[in-house]
């Protein structure tokens, strides 16, 4: 995957999670700094519990920080309320997720359709359809996510999430639900469709495979970032 | 590249309109949509009614009367209001009313007769036909000489035709019309006895009208409205006691009351609905919530503002109250037809086509139905944190409990208030039915508990029953007090309304008189004595009874304006009737002073009922004055009587010492116990002295009942939605519980249970809810029963073991099956799919 060391479209400057437990205050993120370039693909790698979502929903405007700043795309996170942060995520952001977070009472095609009638795009109907095809599910337009394999509703989710063409997809273990099989084709639809979009994709997951086919990797460990060590690719700090 | 998702109201609306859409497909707004709907279906069939009946007393108002105005007095009309009438151009007719025992076949039959002249009615017309139920037509014409116009009524009762011949009095007339409709008859509007109409100058020939009879003389009036103005302005000046003036605007005073209360309590009916609907709508509406926690958050991941989401969900609900509201509305207009049809024999009035008025409180209940009730748990979706598509545990600030129930509360004071129009009912009403709720859900608290100690004692399939009413406490009371209160106030119109006439009759004695006797002339008494002697009928003792007005009470003169009460009101302004009596009644009891002994007979003393002295402010030893045929007498109270009205003896709310009215013209009454053998020879009685006019009390008390039936009926049909309401809650708790229950099931079926258990289980557990709920009703129904019996009625009520067990069986049938029904989908889905969807 060709990255470009260009001007950084993801930032995260000293950037922590802190939360108060019965237990006292407990660190889920600690000063964590990295920058992304562009069109780069980046995998949040660390064991369970190592602050990897915590930091997906930092970067996405999802979660707020305890303390530093996130920007993106020039735009720092910290400056903008709630909905500022939920226009531009409508704008620049798309997500797939572990559990695929398709709504049940919606049949596939109306899943895809989501993000385009929310941005009252033009024809989302075709628009949705011609994305389900490109994931292999032109047949399943009427089904509903139960009715789904757990691939299948993968696929489902990933139309909704390039749909709406994002410049910066997360991806959240986006094979951790499935088998090692569907997995791959999962990972590898994931990787042709971001760089058909030049996406940039930041994803977290703890399959050290996956991350391997990823440009650069964030190595987290119990809420702080690893230093680089053997792998030049990594993100540099 | 998408464009920023900053949703316009153009947008949303498109947008919630789909949303809608599918949420419906997925069944989520059922339940909404079913509460709505029968919400707005009760609200608006009243509303349609009254509505019509309304519209119809004003339009047909002049109609009502058959005049501009009309003069009605007990006695002969003033020749000088005629004068004074005529000098100012106006039209007149004269109506005589009267109730008498027309013969026909040897069969006697109470009837109330008018007698009119030429021109009338002078508003509206009278519609007749040629045979039963024949065609009818308008005429102009008032029956002739000799003939008789009868309802059809009549002719049913006694097996008559038109052309056949039917006696009153000493004189004979023909049947030659039936009279289906005359536009004043609405002021009897509970009539006893069926119409007889004929021409005025026949009434002297009957010789039915003697001394002292109760006749309503009326004159009516019609003409320029500048004229009548000036008529009405004359005559209000003249009036005396017992003349009374019906003007257009009072129309029919009597409906319009009838109409008042009808709006009152069929509104107060239908808002048992609604209020229940809105039970239904919130548990729904919760459920709604719960089940969008993952759209609005995924919306807000996808960019999606509070405001927007607030706007959608807000537009979506708005689009279905409209819809529900526009179904309500149009079932509304068929519930109306019901019961315009059960209660039309009694409005007696042409009721116009449906207004559209009502639709307005129609969308507005459903709009503030579902707003009130549903929108608190849907703004709590906007705080859903978006984080949420990462971590499912997230949910957001929970909905704030006080702000549903605020919501409940005001949404619920504006409806009735809406519905009342009167603030200090609604918050009685309010803070009344708040208790009611409070008293069933601490008693059906209660209930639950108990319940849940009997777990160790039965088997495993009642024992999931139980433990699931005992787990969810909260749903299971609103279930059961939702339903209680459905069936309480069924139990209440159809078993107690029984038990409480049942009561009254069997604290009459056996052989209460059934029959009354009156207008006997002084010099009949004698012969009517020996009439009954012969039939072997205990010899009734007759009362004499004078006429007269009640002028003065000490020195101040009597006006309607120094009371307050309606029944006060009246009392002043109706005739009384004077009677004399050495010794007084044997079921009276004197509670003030003394009575009379022989050396005060000749005295002018009055013995009073003292509830009537209580009502008009009189005590003991001030003076009355009453006008007794055109001469004032003064009497000074000697002594206050509390009187035993149920026992049907002929009493008298104002009594005299012998030798003081003798001389006076009096017309004398009896009552007397006759069985069915006596009974007919009344016939003979009727034909031998024709003025006299006997009243059967079976007749009244039977036709009382009809109009209670029909009453009860129509009131029935509005709380028939308040059990449908009831259904709404169950499926909406149902619901709420569904996939907990799924997930459970699923999870005792790989454990190992077999359906069938599982199936009882449910059954068990619906069975002792639908138990549950009618016991609380038929408890409460006999309390509010014994309350009505012993508080307001005062005789005694005997509890009736029926209505508890009848509110069980109810129950049982009805939670039973609905609740089986709308929870065997969780038994059909395979266990290992509700595992998959997990909780």
């Amino acid at each position: 995957m060709g990255s470009q060391q260009s001007a950084p479209f993801v930032q995260a400057i000293q950037l922590g999670k802190r939360v108060i437990t019965s237990e006292g205050p407990l660190t889920i993120l600690d000063d964590i700094s990295f920058s992304i370039p562009i069109g780069t693909s980046v995998a949040v790698v660390g064991e369970s519990g190592s602050g990897k979502t915590t930091l997906l929903g930092l970067l996405a405007g999802l979660d707020v920080p305890t303390h530093g700043q996130v920007i993106i795309n020039g735009q720092d996170l910290g400056a903008l309320d709630e909905d500022g942060r939920a226009l531009l995520r409508a704008d620049t952001i798309g997500f797939v997720f572990q559990n695929f977070q398709l709504l049940n009472g919606l049949t596939a095609l109306e899943n895809v359709m989501l993000p385009l009638e929310l941005a009252n795009a033009a024809n989302p109907r075709e628009q949705a359809a011609e994305f389900m095809a490109r994931v292999g599910l032109g047949d399943r337009l009427s089904h509903y996510p139960n009715q789904l394999s757990g691939g299948e509703q993968q696929r489902c989710a990933m139309a909704r999430a390039f749909a709406a063409h994002p410049k910066l997809l997360f991806a959240d273990e986006p094979t951790g639900n499935l088998d090692q099989h569907t997995g791959k084709r999962i990972i590898d639809l994931l990787f042709d469709l971001n760089r058909e979009q030049g996406t940039t994709l930041i994803m977290a997951t703890h399959d050290e495979h996956i991350a391997e086919l990823c440009d650069r990797r964030l190595h987290l460990d119990e809420g702080l970032l690893i230093k680089p060590d053997e792998s030049s690719s990594d993100v540099g700090c | 590249m998408a464009a920023p998702i900053n949703i316009q109201s153009q947008t949303s609306f498109a947008f919630s309109w789909r949303m809608l859409w599918r949420d419906w497909r997925g069944g989520e707004l059922r339940i909404l949509a079913i509460a709505l709907i029968i919400a707005v279906t009760s609200v608006t069939a009243v509303s349609f009614f009254i509505d019509r009946v309304e519209r119809g007393l004003n339009q047909q108002a002049a109609e009502l009367i058959a005049a501009d105005l009309v003069i009605s007095s007990s006695r002969q009309i003033n020749a000088d209001y005629i004068q004074a009438a005529k000098q100012r151009g106006l039209k007149l007719a004269n109506t005589t009313q009267f109730r008498s025992v027309a013969v026909a076949k040897e069969q006697p039959q109470l009837v109330e007769v008018k007698a009119v002249t030429q021109h009338y009615p002078l508003r509206g017309e009278l519609r007749i036909a040629d045979v039963l139920y024949g065609e009818e037509r308008a005429t102009q014409a008032i029956p002739a000489r000799g003939e008789v116009w009868v309802e059809p009524r009549l002719l049913q009762a006694l097996n008559l035709k038109v052309g056949e011949p039917l006696q009153l009095g000493a004189r004979s007339f023909t049947i030659t019309q039936v009279l289906v409709y005359e536009p004043d008859r609405g002021g009897d509007m509970f009539s006893v006895a069926p119409r007889v109409l004929m021409h005025a100058d026949d009434v002297a020939a009957t010789k039915l009208i003697t001394t002292g009879a109760l006749v309503t003389h009326r004159l009516l009036l019609g003409g320029k409205r500048t004229a009548i103005d000036d008529y009405r302005q004359y005559v209000k000046q003249q009036l005396q006691p017992g003349e009374r003036l019906l003007s257009v605007k009072e129309g029919r005073p009597e409906l319009r009351a009838a109409l008042d209360r009808a709006q009152h309590f069929l509104g107060l009916a239908a808002l048992i609905s609604v209020l229940l609907a809105g039970v239904a709508v919130a548990t729904a509406a919760r459920r709604f919530a719960q089940r969008h926690l993952d759209t609005s958050a995924m919306l807000r991941c996808l960019g999606a503002t509070q405001r927007s989401i607030i706007r959608m969900f807000s537009l979506e609900m708005l689009w279905l109250a409209f819809i529900a509201s526009s179904i309500g509305c149009a079932l509304g207009l068929l519930t109306q037809m019901g019961i315009s049809q059960i209660l039309d024999e009694l409005l007696l009035i042409t009721l116009p086509a449906p207004s559209s008025r009502p639709l307005v409180l129609g969308y507005a209940t459903g709009v503030i139905l579902l707003l009130g009730f549903a929108l608190p748990p849907l703004l709590a979706l906007k705080n859903v944190p978006p984080l949420r598509v990462l971590r499912r545990d997230v949910t957001g600030a929970p909905v704030h409990a006080g702000l549903v129930y605020l919501g409940v509360l005001l949404s619920m004071g504006v409806l009735l208030y809406w519905q009342v129009g009167e603030l200090q009912l609604v918050v009685y009403v309010m803070l009344g039915t708040l208790a009611t709720v409070l008293i069933l859900a601490i008693a059906a608290y209660g209930l639950i508990k108990l319940m849940n100690r009997l777990r160790q004692r039965v088997g495993v399939a009642w024992r999931f029953g139980l433990a699931n009413i005992a787990r969810r406490p909260a749903s299971s009371v609103i279930q059961i007090v939702a339903f209680g209160l459905g069936i309480m106030v069924l139990l209440l119109l159809s078993t107690v309304r029984n038990d409480l006439l049942n009561s009254w009759q069997t604290s009459l004695p056996p052989e209460a008189p059934n029959h009354f006797l009156i207008n006997v002339q002084p010099d009949q008494i004698a012969e009517i004595q020996a009439f009954f002697d012969q039939q072997g009928v205990a010899t009734p003792q007759l009362y004499p009874m004078v006429r007269a007005r009640l002028m003065r009470i000490n020195d101040r003169i009597v006006s309607t304006n120094d009371y307050q009460s309606d029944r006060a009101r009246h009392m002043v302004t109706r005739e009384f009737n004077l009677s004399w009596a050495a010794e007084p009644q044997v079921d009276n009891t004197i509670v003030a002073g003394q009575w009379w002994r022989e050396a005060d007979h000749g005295k002018n003393l009055l013995s009073l009922e003292a509830k009537l002295a209580d009502t008009l402010g009189i005590q003991l030893h001030d003076t009355v004055s009453f006008d007794i045929n055109g001469t004032l007498r003064e009497f000074t109270i000697s002594n206050l009587r509390e009187v035993d009205w149920d026992t049907f003896n002929i009493n008298f709310f104002t009594v005299v010492p012998p030798g003081v009215l003798e001389q006076d013209p009096a017309s004398w009454v009896t009552s007397l116990y006759l069985s069915p053998e006596q009974k007919r020879q009344l016939s003979q009685l009727v034909k031998r002295f024709p003025n006299v006019t006997v009243i059967d009390v079976a007749v009244i008390m039977d036709k009382v009942r009809s109009i209670m039936d029909r009453v009860v009926l129509a009131v029935e049909f509005i709380f028939l939605f308040t059990l449908l309401a009831g259904l709404a809650v169950l499926y909406a708790a149902i619901q709420a519980n569904q996939d907990e229950r799924r997930f459970e099931n699923a999870v005792l079926r790989t454990l190992g249970a077999r359906k069938p258990v599982l199936l009882r289980g449910l059954i068990a557990e619906f069975i002792t809810l639908g138990a549950l709920a009618g016991l609380l009703a038929g408890l409460a129904a006999s309390a509010l029963a014994w309350v009505l019996s012993v508080q307001v009625f005062h005789f005694p009520y005997q509890f009736n073991p029926i209505i508890g067990l009848a509110g069980i069986g109810f129950g049982i049938a009805i939670v039973g099956i609905a609740g089986v029904l709308g929870t065997r989908t969780v038994l059909t889905q395979p266990p290992v799919v509700s595992l998959r969807q997990g909780t």
